[in-house]
């Protein structure tokens, strides 16, 4: 039988353990500087370089994002979480352990909803744990022959782990999954959840079971995942060998699969299962860490409107399509772009269509983000409102929209400067129709003959002539008598 | 629960402390012994005690998030062992090599 | 033959009042240092010294004199245990693996001691990272007890006891995580304080088992000791257990009455088999503190004798995690190796004691999976058991407990090889060390002419009491206490 008819007898099961940077300005135990780019082991002091007697100190602002973190995904956070040592050697963790939180995480019991099934039914990913951890130093493999280059530069910079149940059940649920995800933490900004620079790190927990059968395969984890599109891929790879595996009648090893993006395979690790025993035990330089439920309580208060929430509202409140609403709450920043946009203006729709159109147009073309971008939603509405009242047309409009591009002016300004205000005075839409008519003599006597479809060309014609100025109603009215 | 020479071979592993067959027979003696004293733990009745963990119960202290970090008054390069380029520098490592293999 | 160091509070006076100046008084220690034979070849006092620096030390001192308010330790020359960070001298942890290393950060209560016109000196030997009782242990050879040279000053802290038994300085710091300050105290027939657990910073304290480590002080007399602890206590943002809440000034607890204040005298801390003549001091001392007003009242610890198992599983544990950062990558020792995990072998093995070796292996292996509920967290919650049973006494009116600080006197250097013989000295000294309580050894007389501590224990953050019953007792005690 085929791989694919083989494959559906088989159903992927995946848990997604995610790790995120903190977007902090310091670490999370000293208070080095947490920014890119320094030189090797600039950003570094007694703590982060583990010197003998040095002890950490937590930072208050890591533990805000983190609850805000594990808020926005629905989680408790707990009013005692305590810190715990993971024991194990190697040379990017300069103290033989990393601090990271065990049995008693800052956060459990959350979900992420990821969108529906085909059957209308909801798709929602519980969320196991939300702990915090300090992030380890790079090793850099390739810098030098012979031996191996440690920077510490990025040890003890803050993270978070969020730990999904196995409730993943195919690649693209994973990848729905991840996109949502990142979205909730843009929204709510405690990092900037990029893969590529790593701030966002993905593991995945894979196993494969007969459709039908309720418990559990034995999982392999695979790691080295480096884009959303690299999981999805993996998680296929994966699943597909154990699939055929297990088919043969073997059994699925436990164990660390590499990903390899280049040659879009997986490869097993060199690590011995069980080699693994990393001696949790409470950090003892770090008593429990105690949350009043009124601080909880506060953090919760001060999280912004979720993805999911604004767009609800933006149907309600917009009455806006499906599409449009995913298109505008993409991003935080597009979002109440596009609301400013649409209060001034009042009209929604036509708000939403600039901003889906001319806007996102100029920013994919520019590669430019909102933050630099020349119009302000204010000036925006206002060349919707001369549009809408008559002031300028259509044509004119985008013109407008064009200079304040460039210089950024006003739409008002730019439309009397360039001339382009709308004309409807008869006399002058008359000099330039008979213009029109005199350049193009046999479309003129057919039209006058009845032809009435070769208005559209000869309105063109004088709308093009006028600089985009001509009242186009007036000109089809005065084109109207012409054919009598 | 007597240790046994894999398990000091097993947890000098882990503890990345080289050892002879000669030493590790010897610490099997030793650990033996000293653990043989700790058996007394399990006749205590400890069902719903506290462990004492987090000493200060009055919670864990924070920092704001800001510099500057404590100096060095010596640069790293002064004491480490191998330094190039502001790096520090190990053995050669295969790319993927993991912690339990290191 | 030179004088031996004169008491703190002299010096204090004498400096403030230009009497003396700091580098006559450094002077002086080496001197004295000179003609005890405080260097490697004899006592072997010190890892590390250095005149010159000394001197440097004096000269900041000197520069503060005349400053309005008179700094608390001005002119008071005072020695440091190696594991406590500074800056211009070892922090070795009488070990290979940290051989010459010079730390580049000050620990705080280096600072403060600083701050406070001490002058530091010398690096004081230990047993390598605090592991032991003898001061045996040290990868740079014993120290000898300056009462009996062939007999060990007790340990971890034993340089920093013998330093100021011989007399060279009136104060020094040392560390404990099991009474390595009180237990060399009593050896050397000197006074040895641990303050209650987050009285004073141990950032700069290389650790050895964080929930268990103090850094304490060893002083000539009481007041020596109460003016050490004064100024390295407070709090410290550096330590995320450092306590903030007020330090008294302990060298003012004479000025309080003994009358009327409960002693309990703890029948676990009094066994069959305690060596007669070290009962019979206790017990003189519990009178002489009955003579003064005092009423000793008998109480029980049921918890005591687990104390030891429950030490010994908790601090290898926690110690076995924080050596770890002694792979040879960043500081001290390192030796190539076969790739990586050579290094890490050949670094470690060379670089680590034989005591600290079978501790970090013990630690692993109780942390390691399969075994972690049987030793660490039963361990953990036994520890709960103990540190309750001190609060139950103090909670029934008793304010300080007296026991005896070691079981016997000084030994002679080599007679103990069993590691659990050894483990026995610190019976009567872990219970304090687990329950964060403040404890304290001061000298109550000799047995065959070697010293015998008899130790005070108070409730948390109640160390003026202690002082206040200690003063008592040793002006009680007097001369006979070298007798
Ligand atoms: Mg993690
Ligand atoms: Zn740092």
């Amino acid at each position: 039988m085929t791989t694919a008819r083989m494959l559906d007898d088989w159903e992927m099961v995946v848990g997604l353990e995610v790790h995120v940077q903190l977007k902090t300005r310091t670490k999370i135990f000293c208070a080095c500087a947490t920014n890119f780019g320094a030189a090797p082991n600039v950003n570094t002091c007694p703590v982060c370089l583990a010197l003998p007697g040095a002890l950490p100190v937590l930072n208050a602002h890591a533990v805000e994002l983190a609850a805000r973190a594990a808020l926005a995904i629905n989680c408790t956070v707990n009013p005692t979480s305590v810190f715990a040592r993971k024991n194990y050697f190697y040379p990017d963790s300069p103290k033989g352990y990393q601090i990271s939180q065990f049995d008693k995480p800052l956060a459990t019991g959350g979900f992420i909803d990821i969108g529906h099934r085909a059957d209308g039914s909801p798709i929602r990913i519980c969320v196991t744990r939300v702990h915090m951890e300090e992030d380890a130093g790079k090793s850099i493999h390739d810098r030098f022959a012979e031996v191996s280059a440690i920077d510490l530069n990025r040890s003890g910079t803050p993270l978070i782990e969020i730990v999904s149940e196995p409730d993943i059940r195919s690649a693209e649920e994973a990848g729905a999954y991840l996109r949502v995800l990142k979205q909730i933490l843009e929204y709510i900004e405690v990092s900037d959840v990029n893969m590529e620079e790593g701030s966002l790190r993905v593991d995945a927990n894979v196993s494969a079971r007969r459709r039908g059968e309720t418990t559990l395969g034995t999982k392999a984890e695979v790691k080295n995942l480096n884009s959303f599109s690299g999981v999805e891929r993996a998680l296929e790879v994966e699943f597909s060998r154990q699939v055929a595996l297990l088919s043969a009648g073997g059994r699925v090893e436990q164990q660390t699969m590499l990903w390899d993006e280049r040659a879009n395979e997986v490869r097993p690790s060199r690590t011995k299962e069980g080699s693994h025993d990393y001696r949790y035990f409470p950090e003892p330089d770090l008593p429990a860490l105690i949350l009043s439920t009124d601080w909880i309580n506060k953090q919760r208060d001060d999280l912004p409107e979720l993805p999911a929430q604004r767009r609800a509202r933006f149907a309600s409140e917009y009455g806006l399509g499906a599409y449009d609403i995913d298109v505008l709450t993409a991003g935080p920043r597009l979002a109440e772009y596009f609301e400013a946009v649409a209060r001034a203006h009042g009209d929604p729709k036509v708000a939403a269509n600039w901003v889906m159109g001319e806007v996102l147009g100029q920013l994919k073309a520019t590669g430019q983000g909102l933050d630099s971008f020349n119009v302000r939603p204010a000036d925006l509405a206002q060349l919707l409102d001369l549009v809408r009242d008559g002031v300028v047309s259509h044509t004119a409009g985008k013109q407008i929209f064009n200079h304040m591009l460039a210089t950024g002016g006003l739409p008002s300004e730019i439309a009397v400067r360039e001339g382009l205000i709308k004309v409807d005075d008869d006399a002058q839409l008359a000099a330039w129709l008979d213009e029109v008519l005199a350049e193009l003599p046999a479309e003129a006597k057919r039209f006058r003959k009845g032809e009435t479809k070769l208005q559209g060309v000869l309105i063109g014609a004088t709308m093009k002539k006028s600089k985009g100025r001509a009242d186009p109603k007036k000109l089809a009215q005065l084109l109207g008598k012409l054919a009598e | 629960m007597a240790i046994t020479i894999e398990d000091v071979r097993h947890i000098a592993a882990l503890a990345r402390l080289g050892m002879t067959d000669e030493r590790a027979t010897v610490i099997v003696g030793e650990l033996n012994t000293i653990l043989s004293h700790m058996d007394a733990l399990s006749q205590v009745k400890t069902e719903g005690v506290q462990e004492a963990i987090g000493v200060g119960a009055r919670g864990l202290p924070t920092r704001s998030d800001s510099g500057p970090p404590m100096p060095l008054e010596r640069a790293l390069h002064t004491f480490a062992p191998s330094v190039r380029e502001g790096f520090l520098l190990v053995p050669r490592l295969s790319t993927h090599e993991s912690p339990a293999d290191a | 033959m030179s004088q031996p160091s004169p008491a703190a509070k002299a010096l204090i006076e004498d400096t403030i009042g230009l009497r003396c100046s700091p580098s006559s008084t450094v002077d002086c220690a080496i001197a004295r240092a000179d003609a005890v034979g405080a260097g490697q070849e004899h006592l072997n006092i010190f890892v590390s010294t250095d005149t010159a620096d000394a001197r440097r030390h004096a000269a900041a001192t000197a520069a503060m004199l005349g400053d309005q308010t008179p700094a608390l330790l001005c002119g008071v020359p005072v020695s440091i245990k190696d594991n406590i960070a500074t800056t211009t001298l070892t922090t070795s942890c009488g070990s290979r693996i940290l051989e010459g290393y010079v730390s580049p950060y000050e620990a705080t209560v280096v600072t403060k001691l600083r701050a406070a016109g001490a002058i530091p000196f010398g690096k004081t030997n230990m047993d390598e990272f605090a592991m032991g009782s003898s001061t045996e242990n040290s990868a740079y050879g014993p120290t000898r007890n300056p009462l009996a040279h062939d007999r060990v000053p007790g340990g971890s802290s034993g340089g920093s006891a013998a330093a100021v038994a011989a007399g060279i300085v009136p104060i020094a710091l040392g560390s404990e995580t099991g009474g390595s300050v009180r237990q060399p105290a009593a050896f050397c027939g000197i006074v040895g304080v641990k303050p209650t657990y987050g009285r004073v910073s141990r950032f700069g304290l290389v650790a050895f088992a964080s929930s268990l480590d103090h850094i304490g002080v060893l002083g000539a007399t009481v007041d020596d000791a109460a003016r050490g602890l004064h100024v390295i206590a407070g709090h410290d943002s550096r330590d995320s257990t450092s306590v903030d809440c007020e330090v008294p000034e302990y060298y003012n607890a004479h000025a309080f009455p003994l009358k009327g204040m409960v002693v309990g005298r703890p029948k676990e801390y009094f066994p069959e088999n305690l060596d007669a003549r070290i009962r019979a001091l206790c017990d003189a001392s519990l009178e002489r503190l009955r003579g003064l007003g005092a009423e000793i009242r008998d109480v029980s610890l049921p918890h005591t004798e687990l104390a030891i198992p429950v030490y010994y599983i908790i601090a290898p544990a926690e110690a076995s995690s924080n050596l770890a950062r002694f792979d040879g990558v960043r500081y001290g020792l390192r030796i190539e190796g076969d790739g990586l995990r050579g290094m890490y072998e050949a670094t470690r093995s060379n670089g680590f004691g034989a005591e600290v070796t079978r501790r970090i292996l013990l630690g692993t292996y109780v942390l390691s999976a399969g075994y972690y509920d049987a030793y660490y967290r039963k361990a953990q919650q036994v520890r709960t058991l103990i540190a309750r049973d001190f609060s139950t006494v103090f909670a029934s009116g008793v304010d300080v407990l007296f026991t005896p600080t070691a079981p016997t006197t000084a030994f002679k250097i080599g007679a103990i090889s069993d590691p659990y013989e050894m483990y026995m000295s610190d019976i009567f000294t872990v219970t304090a060390n687990l329950a964060g309580v403040p404890a304290m050894s001061q000298p109550i007389g000799r047995v065959d002419g070697l010293p015998v501590g008899g130790q005070f224990i108070a409730a948390h953050f109640n160390e003026m009491k202690m002082f206040t019953a200690a003063y008592a007792l040793e002006h009680a005690l007097g001369s006979e206490v070298h007798v």
